[in-house]
């Protein structure tokens, strides 16, 4: 058991939820970062399928890593992903079928995740399954991390509820206060996503590059 | 083994199509029955949503307690008994020329839920409208789409929209007027519904849903 969480494979699971982030960091996956955070509801139901394909994916893959043709490998990589998804949302719509139906396109939209082609190429092809799979888990609670800070942001300040509840009360907008119209277009989501990634820069001497 | 020889890479990507192939079509057929009975309980619950019977804990039970019949609108506007299977998507139903009226009983009182189908900003839009017994009056209304944008369009899919329909009327004279008006234009509160702001394309597919596809009633709604 020990050997299974050794102080590699922690680091494996753990740097991306910090400093290797795949949002933040490695800039991966901002596309449905964009699409599925104006509210919080989708985004953690997002962050969830993610982290289950991301970790899948990466096992199979590094099971295959060792016969897979150099020059078809990317090809592989996407039917293994899209298997994976589809099985997913076939299990899905036949036992959770109130979920499937919230995550709709989402699910779908899974398939071009960067995140998981990227994870795919650069961890998964040359590791062993199971830091792949860690390594999955890691970097999809790193990308959920970031959605559902973002999806917060946008929801309380764009509607004043979070998770569809009403959270600013009505003797706000009474006085005055008005939700911010702005927070549930896109293009709020990068700006958002950039201020997370300024804050985590500006903290992290590690991320800076050197001015010289 | 050299992995990179042209005919290991062809028997490798050949073998892997077959295996995923047989995988999902294996998946896709062990599930498909209970998957269907999930879409046509799911279709079951938002005509009860209609009613304005949300939350039902046994959906089953609830739709042949409240829906009494499921009939079809005929050229003239009455109705006969419809013979098939249950139906949850209405769209083709309408296409075929099949205009079906579920007549319910709620509290004692005959209501009627007309399904309506239509387009949104990316997608499909569908919904059912309860009438009261006078055919005039919106008892209950129901909104879904296939993939709005959340927390714009997607709101339709909110009680707090549907219910804004509740007890508007129909008719203007002997128009359909029931519709969806841009967020804070309402004039006519009897039949306008205020629209959700930065959902405008969606709001105004639902507008013409519930123009085209209740004018296709017509007949038997104006039938006493």
């Amino acid at each position: 058991m020990s050997a299974l969480f050794s102080k590699k494979n922690r680091e494996v699971l753990l740097t991306p939820l910090g400093l290797n982030n795949p949002v933040t960091t490695q800039v991966l996956g901002i596309c449905s970062a964009l699409a599925v955070t104006v509210q919080l509801e989708p985004a953690v139901v997002m962050s969830l399928s993610v982290v289950i394909i991301t970790a899948l994916s990466n096992f199979v893959i590094s099971l295959m890593r060792n016969t897979v043709p150099n020059r078809i490998r990317i090809i592989v990589q996407l039917v293994v992903v899209a298997t994976l998804v589809t099985i997913v949302s076939e299990v899905l719509k036949a036992f959770a079928y109130d979920v499937s139906v919230q995550l709709s396109v989402y699910i779908g939209l899974i398939i071009t995740n960067c995140i998981l082609m990227g994870r795919l190429e650069a961890f998964a092809m040359m590791n062993r399954p199971w830091e792949s799979f860690l390594d999955g888990i890691g970097n999809g609670l790193g990308y959920a991390k970031i959605l559902i800070m973002v999806a917060f942001f946008r929801e309380l300040l764009g509607a004043g509820s979070l998770f569809g509840h009403q959270i600013i009360p009505q003797a706000m907008y009474d006085a005055g206060y008005m939700n911010n119209g702005m927070m549930l277009m896109p293009p709020m989501a990068l700006i958002l996503c950039a201020c997370i990634i300024w804050y985590e820069r500006a903290k992290n001497k590690e991320l800076q590059e050197s001015s010289n | 083994m050299n992995t990179n020889s042209n005919s290991y890479t062809i028997l490798y990507a050949s073998v892997m199509v077959i295996v995923v192939a047989f995988l999902l079509a294996f998946v896709s057929s062990s599930l498909k029955d209970i998957q269907n009975a999930n879409v046509e309980l799911d279709g079951k619950k938002q005509i009860l949503a209609a009613l304005n019977l949300r939350n039902s804990s046994d959906v089953a039970a609830d739709y042949t307690k409240f829906v009494k019949q499921d009939q079809l609108m005929q050229a003239d506007g009455t109705l006969v008994a419809y013979e098939g299977v249950f139906q949850s998507s209405y769209k083709e139903e309408m296409d075929a020329n099949r205009f079906h009226v579920f007549v319910c009983e709620v509290e004692g009182a005959t209501k009627y839920v007309l399904p309506v189908c239509g387009a949104g900003l990316w997608g499909p839009i569908w919904g059912y409208v309860a009438l009261n017994e006078d055919k005039t009056t919106v008892y209950g209304a129901y909104f879904s789409h296939k993939g709005e944008t959340p927390g714009l369009g997607a709101d339709i899919a909110t009680e707090k929209f549907q219910d804004q329909f509740i007890n508007k009327e129909v008719f203007n004279g002997d128009e359909i007027a029931l519709t969806v008006v841009k967020n804070g234009k309402v004039v006519h509160d009897h039949y306008e519904v205020d629209g959700i702001s930065g959902g405008t394309i969606t709001s105004v597919g639902v507008a013409h849903m519930l123009r085209d596809c209740l004018g296709v009633y017509a007949k038997f709604l104006t039938n006493k």
